[in-house]
């Protein structure tokens, strides 16, 4: 089974050291062209594409808890953009305190301790009723339900939603490294990213909905995500699924992925901003590389868990 | 060891709020300026150090409120050693000049980092300047003054509260002033503020 990992792993480097030639090679045709900026941006891209392998290689060597630990920062530096973006008020300051140190922790304590029930609704549940409670002890009435929906929407954006990623290792599914269920996860997800980024530059010609998203196109959406759906289904030796249901979940992952970075490109706009941050160069910020994870976890993770666990 | 628990505490700073200077010119370490930001919260100080390169960084002595930081020993420590500040004794308890200080170090041809509102505003808007500012600039025509928008801190850290939520506050550099011959103390502030004024983004709220 440490073959199968050794090969996915192995694949991805591949990807990446085609997709790096690649990117030197337009650079290197195309210097003084239009394009200049585009490629520059690509390059880019590929570099961070390159650190965030190199992260997600560690996950699946270095076992549950770092992979654990590395999602809690992962949702630390999502939240983190978040508020830095949405409005707060002075009332908020102990319910946000709460969200970061307190819940945020023990979310992804839950997760490296296998407790399946409190995982589930330690946030819908108790942070949903217990931080409107807490807010009311400030004593603002101003937008308070505005604001306390806020709240509640980034916690389970940010925490509770990405949680579900390195919860995926909670399930007991039969197969013997329960890690290649993310790693199958971040491969397809990413690649739908990367394929509907492709086909838009290279056939895009219908925005979806220039609104929301001006690089977003149909043509980039079918494309890449046809193709995502291809390769997922051809990674099915990863999962408990057959070629046919792998491409069942690759589809349900594309199709809530893709939701993913539109509702969060739509959140971005109404509250006036291009990036979420800039911690990843060339990608933005944290939150808008995973923003599809965001939406694809929590669903790939609950299908998996009523079809494929006992 | 001081330099260990330096940078712990900028680490730790760049961490909760990312601290990632950006602007017009951030300094090189041989210059001696007069770097003067906004102050919102007691996090300011740290964020301006962090979002300096080291080598500006070891040059560069913020001014901090003797009657705060120096009330207790611990925080005389993380303000005398950790961060180079000097202490300015707000409420003259004594004859000398309280920014004597301040000018020995523009003297040895270091930097100082200074919060010309006095005290801390409530984040929604700059207050006007006190005159330290304007003394500064008329007895060091020469130096430059640089102007240090912090976004957000009045949302990590109100006045009030010792507890800190994360969120990424930018410090932003603007375009170098001077006091110009003849100028007016009371222009001059003005001037000084609106260019700290102007570096705030529409959605920082009401700075200007």
């Amino acid at each position: 089974m440490n073959g199968t990992i050794f090969t996915v792993l192995a694949g991805i480097v591949g990807v990446l050291l085609v997709a790096s030639a690649i990117g030197a090679g337009l650079h290197y045709l195309k210097k003084d062209g239009p394009q200049q900026a585009t490629i520059a941006n690509l390059n880019q891209r590929i570099k961070a594409w390159w650190v965030m392998v190199l992260l997600l290689s560690l996950c699946v060597l270095a076992g549950k808890l770092f992979t654990t630990v590395f999602f809690a920062f992962v949702s630390f530096f999502a939240l983190r953009e978040f508020w830095s973006l949405a409005p707060s008020a002075r009332g908020d300051h102990r319910p946000l305190f709460v969200s970061f140190f307190i819940l945020l922790p023990l979310q992804y304590y839950l997760v490296a301790t296998d407790w399946y029930g409190l995982f589930s609704i330690l946030i819908p549940v108790y942070a949903f009723l217990g931080l409107a409670a807490l807010s009311t002890l400030a004593g603002d009435t101003r937008d308070f339900l505005t604001r306390n929906a806020r709240v509640t929407w980034g916690l389970m954006i940010c925490v509770y939603s990405i949680s579900h990623a390195p919860g995926l290792l909670m399930l007991d599914t039969g197969v013997q490294q329960p890690v290649l269920l993310l790693v199958y996860l971040i491969v397809v997800v990413q690649l739908s990213d990367v394929f509907q980024y492709v086909f838009g530059k290279l056939f895009g010609r219908h925005k979806l909905s220039a609104r929301i998203s001006p690089s977003k196109t149909i043509e980039g959406l079918v494309g890449g995500g046809l193709a995502a759906v291809v390769v997922g289904a051809a990674l099915y030796g990863m999962t408990p699924f057959t070629p046919l249901t792998s491409a069942a979940m690759s589809f349900a992952i594309v199709v809530s992925g893709f939701f993913g970075g539109f509702v969060l490109s739509a959140v971005k706009r109404d509250l006036a901003a291009k990036d979420w941050g800039n911690m990843i160069a060339g990608h933005g910020g944290v939150l808008d590389r995973v923003d599809s994870i965001v939406f694809a976890a929590p669903i790939f993770f609950h299908l998996v868990r009523y079809f494929y666990t006992a | 060891m001081i330099v260990l628990l330096s940078n712990m505490l900028l680490g730790l700073v760049r961490l909760l709020v990312g601290a990632r200077g950006v602007g017009h010119d951030l300094g090189r370490h041989d210059q001696s300026r007069i770097y003067f930001a906004n102050h919102t919260s007691h996090l300011d100080t740290l964020v301006v150090l962090a979002a300096l390169p080291g080598d500006v960084r070891r040059t560069v002595h913020p001014a901090a409120a003797l009657d705060y930081w120096g009330s207790s020993k611990g925080k005389r420590f993380i303000a005398e050693q950790l961060l180079n500040s000097i202490l300015i004794d707000r409420q003259r308890s004594t004859d000398a000049d309280p920014l004597e200080p301040v000018m020995e170090v523009l003297h040895n041809k270091e930097s100082v980092l200074i919060f010309p509102e006095g005290t801390r505003g409530h984040g929604d808007r700059i207050e006007s300047f006190r005159s330290g500012l304007y003394n500064l600039a008329a007895r060091f025509p020469d130096r430059d003054l640089v102007p240090v928008y912090l976004d957000n801190l009045s949302r990590i850290m109100p006045k009030g509260s010792f507890l800190v939520v994360p969120m990424i506050c930018t410090p932003r550099f603007g375009a170098p002033i001077r006091l110009k011959r003849g100028e007016e103390r009371r222009a001059f502030l003005d001037r000084a503020r609106d260019a700290l004024a102007e570096l705030a983004l529409p959605r920082d709220g009401g700075a200007a």
